[in-house]
Order: C-alpha cells, then structure tokens, then sequence
C-alpha cells in the first residue's frame, strides 16, 4: 500500500496546485499509515523537485525524459500505471485540471481503479473508501465510494490548501519502458493567447456580462483585472455574440472556476452561470438592478453602473483607500 | 467515415436538483431531461461536417447507455440529424460501465471518430470520452475545440492552458470536445422530427461489467449568508472588506 501524487509540472516548473495535491497525498498517507510517493514526468530540475519535500513528500521519483516535456496523456497514464505497478501503490492523486482530466480515465481502465473526479475534501471514511465530489455543476456535492482494491482520486483546486510539512526525501530516478507506437500524435503547431494569467489558476478575477452593453466597454474591466493582477472571464451570452474569446467564458458550460475572489459585473448571476463559479471564496456583486438574483450568491455587492463603478475601484486599488 | 457521438441523458440545466429517501437518490419530480449540452454541440458539429458533402462522411449515429427513459432523449438526437440511434439497456452505474458498453459496442460495429462531451453535467467526471480511448487503444483528443477537413486530412485543434494546439492525426480516434467545436446547438426543426420517428433506434442488451464506483448518498450546498451591501459613493469600504474581513486582496 502507498499514496502517489501525479506532480504536473509546466515548463519545468510546479505551481501551487501541484503543492496542494502533495499536501493531500501526505494527509492521506498519514491516514493509511503508510508513504507518500511523488512522481514528475518530463525533464525537471532537482532544485525544483526538492521543493516537493516541503509538502511532505517521503520519495521524489522523477522520469527525465525530454521526449515527455510535452503532456501526452495516453503516455502519461502508461508511465505512471508502470510506476503504480512497480510499487504495489493503492492510491493515486492529480489535480483536477486540463491533465488531472486527460489522465486519470485512461489510468482507471489501465488499472482497473475506481475514479472519483473532482473531489473536495479528505476522505469521509477509508473502509470503505467514500469521497465528497462536486456534482451537477455545484448544485450539490455527492459521496462516492470506490470499491476496487486501487483507487484514483482528482482534487479539486482550492478544496485542501497548500500545507507545509517537510521532509528530508531523497530524489530517485525512474525509466519506464515506452513503445515507439505511443507517438503517434504530432503537434503541427501552437498558438498562445495574449491572456499572461490562465484563468483557471488565477486567484482573482473579474468577470463582466452582458450588463457592459458593448464589447467596446470593456477596457474598465480589463484595467480592474490589471490593478488587481486578475484574470479577465465573461458569461456566456458574451462569448456567444463573439464580444469576447470562449477561453473566457465561465459557467455550467463553460470553464467551472474557484478562485479566492470573483468579481461579477453586469452579470445577472443565471443558475448556468452560477454554478460555474459557486466554489469561489469569495464573490462580489456589481450590478445596476438591485434585484438580480447575483446577490443572493454573493458576499459583497454593490448597486450601480459598473462604467462609474469599475474606474473608481481601479483608481482605489491603485493608490490606496 | 463513420462517427459516433456519444449522448449523456441529463437533467435541463435550470433545474434545481432535489434530492428523496434520505438523499440517496435524485428526486426527478417534474426534471426535465435534455441531451447533455456539450454533447448536443460535439452532435451539432458531426452533423454539418455530413451535411458538407466534400467531406468524407457518410453516418453519423448517436449511442446511449441508459434505461428506457433515455428514448426521448435520442429521438431528440435523430430529429436534429443523426441517422440512427443506440441505447444499451442498463442502469448507467459509472463512468467505466458506461465507458466499457460503448467501447464493446465499437468493436463490434467500428467507427472512425467517436465523440463526447468534455463532461456530462450531471456528474462531472470528464471521463467517458478518456476511458473509451483506453478500453479501445485509441488516442483520445482532449478539450477539442475544431474540428474540419481539409480535403482528406483532418484540421484538429485543442484548447491547451493559455493557447491552442493544431493535430496531425488520422482515425480511428475520441474526440472529447468542449465548447467552440460548433458555434450553436441545433434545434429540430419539424421535418427533423417527423422524420426521427422513422429512423432506426437499436437497443441492445448490456455486457456483463463491474463497476467500480457508486454513489453512496447526496448533500444540498449550505444556503450562503447573506451579501452585504456598500454604497456605491463608499468604494474604498468594499476593498477595505475585501482586505480585512474578507482577506482574499
Ligand atoms: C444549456 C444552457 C447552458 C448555459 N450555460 C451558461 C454558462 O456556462 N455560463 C453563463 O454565464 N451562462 C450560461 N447560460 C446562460 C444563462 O442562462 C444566462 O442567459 C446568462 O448567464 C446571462 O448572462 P449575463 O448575466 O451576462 O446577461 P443578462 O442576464 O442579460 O444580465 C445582465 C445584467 O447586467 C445588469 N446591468 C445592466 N446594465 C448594467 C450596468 N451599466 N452596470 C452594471 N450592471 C448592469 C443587469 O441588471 C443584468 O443583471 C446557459 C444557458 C443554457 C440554456
């Protein structure tokens, strides 16, 4: 019996959400008594990986390969079940993200593994094992109890917490045996956006709706986001008409966010909506009509034209109250 | 080429889900049931790719793991235009009994791209469309956002954090789609849904499988404290809040 932790990194580098899911796996091996085992795939730096023992990682295995800096997920689900065999391990964790997503159902088929997605919370009980999950969107959460002998679980970002506990865990190395075959997909090229804070990672943002009336209106939103270093996001209606990219639209059928604080401007907080973005710490509401259903979702909220509003809030933000 | 989309029976997406025998199970008084939304797009976007008759296309069917009730749902889907229907007979229990029927099904009647949505709304596992990848050895494409021909090769294209990947790759392959892949969901039209009643809808009997998961029971979110309201005219008091009650600045 052992944890593992699936420690993604970009660009050689981890990121708070890689430290929160070493966080759990330690929790939950101190639960089981037992290991926690972190594995990196792709070429990382030891200084780097040694920051994994801050969070309480008992063994760094790192596979340095170049040829899997770039995430494949039907390669990555390969090595990390070759990882898994070769240690006997029970329990296996990723973020709940673009990779978390793309992996753990190939690892379930692989190794015949239950999977709970999205999981909030540390284990309800452990015999059997019973998880708390988000379902429909955040309109309620359920427990899952995953009956095979190994089990994956994704975390949800924000649900645990970045928790230090360090260790004096050594850095090994680990060469899977990979087949040519598995190579089959090519990159033909790659486009980046312009947007610098991914949305999904970001800790602030601000979301604007249909209530901005125009897609011209949207440089107060833009210069809030940029005094706050948040991400810009929008409602769905707004991507829809093509005012703004559908990288930003956030909701049921959009991207689902948890960020520490979510500003809604001229949105008028539909269920679609909200169950988007319901797991955020905080909301605030900015909204003409005193009526919209937003503020019965939100902590703060302010009555008024968010063209007046947003300046004043950029202009406190940057120089001070 | 054959494409199969793949169809989650979900609760309509204004519904507040309630929850009955002790919130063990979904209380479906008065649901609405509708095809889950990405998969209504991943459907939408097969259907123009067929209607083009330069591309290569020459079926598009839907499939369904789910009880009887499911029927309505994939009339639904041959009203807006597929050409046939599956539904395997059975309780849909997780992502990997549904996962595994569907991926049994296609080895026996291949396909060459079989899409599903980027998650079923009602669960939100995102895991259907990588597990098929698996149980049949093909790469699954994630959060793809295009996708086209250009005379006989595929343009594929996927959301990746903060940009967008362009793929060179040929079938067979998943396609797990996200918003994007078509611009709007298609609506039947009144011939669509003459004519779907017409259309072949095959139900097959499971294959025998274990789940590995259930649920074992539900809970309602807490009802969220009030908002606190600030003046408009009185800015500097919510960053104040924001920094010291809240703490989130
Ligand atoms: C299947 C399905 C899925 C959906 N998924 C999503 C989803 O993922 N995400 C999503 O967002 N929506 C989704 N929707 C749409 C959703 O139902 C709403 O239509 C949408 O969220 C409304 O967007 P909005 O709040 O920007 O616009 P509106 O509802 O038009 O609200 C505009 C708000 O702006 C306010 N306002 C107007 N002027 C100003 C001003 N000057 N200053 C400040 N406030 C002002 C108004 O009072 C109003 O509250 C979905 C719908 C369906 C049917």
């Amino acid at each position: 019996m052992s944890v593992i932790a699936f420690a993604k990194n970009w660009e050689g580098k981890f990121k708070k959400s890689t430290y929160e899911l070493v966080s759990y796996a330690k929790d939950l091996a101190s639960r089981l008594n037992t290991q926690t085992l972190v594995l990196s795939i792709g070429e990382v730096d030891e200084s780097e990986l040694e920051k994994l023992a801050l969070y309480g990682a008992d063994r760094i295995i790192s596979v340095n390969d170049s040829r899997l800096n770039v995430l494949s997920s039907r390669i990555y689900a390969e090595v990390i079940s070759q990882f898994v065999r070769k240690e006997f391990a029970t329990h296996i964790l990723l973020s709940d993200n673009n990779s978390g997503k793309a992996i753990s159902p190939r690892l379930s088929v692989k190794l015949q593994a239950g999977l709970a997605a999205a999981v909030l919370d540390v284990p309800k009980s452990l015999e059997p094992f019973v998880v708390k999950k988000q379902v429909f969107s955040g309109k309620a959460f359920a427990y899952v109890q995953i009956d095979s002998e190994k089990k994956i679980l994704t975390l949800s970002k924000n649900s645990f917490g970045v928790k230090e506990n360090p260790s004096t865990a050594a850095i090994e190395y680990f060469t899977p045996e990979l087949k040519e075959d598995l190579f089959k997909i090519k990159v033909k090229s790659e486009e980046s956006s312009d947007n610098k804070i991914i949305l999904t990672d970001a800790d602030i943002v601000v979301s604007a709706g249909r209530g901005m009336k125009s897609p011209d209106n949207w440089k107060p939103v833009e210069d809030f986001a940029a005094a706050l270093g948040a991400a810009v996001a929008c409602s769905r209606p707004v991507s829809d008409d093509g005012w703004r990219s559908h990288e930003e639209h956030v909701g049921q059928t959009g991207k689902v966010i948890a960020p520490n604080l979510y500003f809604a401007v001229g949105i008028s907080g539909a269920i679609q909506h909200v169950a988007g973005v319901s797991r955020s710490k905080c909301i605030v509401a900015i909204n003409t009509d005193p009526e919209a259903p937003i503020f019965s979702v939100a902590d703060y909220g302010v009555v008024g034209d968010a063209m007046t509003v947003l300046p004043k809030l950029t202009e406190i933000v940057l120089n001070g109250e | 080429m054959k494409i199969l989309v793949c169809i989650s029976n979900v609760p309509d997406t204004t519904t507040k889900i309630k929850f009955k025998e002790g919130n063990k199970q979904i209380d479906d008084a008065g649901i609405q049931w509708i095809i889950n939304p990405w998969d209504e797009l991943a459907l939408t976007r097969a259907i123009e790719l067929k209607e083009d008759a330069s591309n290569p296309i020459d079926e598009v069917c839907v499939i369904n793991v789910g009880e009887a009730m499911c029927d309505a749902t994939l009339r639904k889907a041959l009203a807006i235009g597929a050409d046939k229907a599956i539904r395997i007979d059975a309780n849909p229990l997780d992502a990997y009994f549904v996962a595994g029927q569907i991926a049994d099904y296609i080895k026996k009647t291949p396909y060459d791209i079989v899409l599903s949505g980027i998650e079923s709304s009602d669960y939100n596992s995102s895991s259907v469309g990588g597990m098929l990848g698996e149980f049949l050895d093909w790469p699954a494409i994630s959060s793809m956002t295009q996708l086209g021909f250009d005379g006989d090769e595929l343009n594929i294209h996927r959301a990746i954090p903060g940009g967008n990947q362009i793929l060179q790759l040929t079938p067979p392959f998943v396609g797990i789609v996200q918003k994007g892949i078509a611009k709007e969901p298609r609506i039947p039209a009144m011939r669509g849904i003459m004519m779907a009643r017409k259309k072949p809808l095959e139900v097959l009997p499971a294959i025998e499988l274990k789940a590995l998961s259930q649920i074992v029971e539900f809970e309602q979110p807490q009802a969220k404290a009030s908002c606190k309201m600030i003046d408009a005219e009185q800015l500097d008091e919510l960053i104040h809040l924001l920094k010291s009650e809240a703490k989130v600045l």
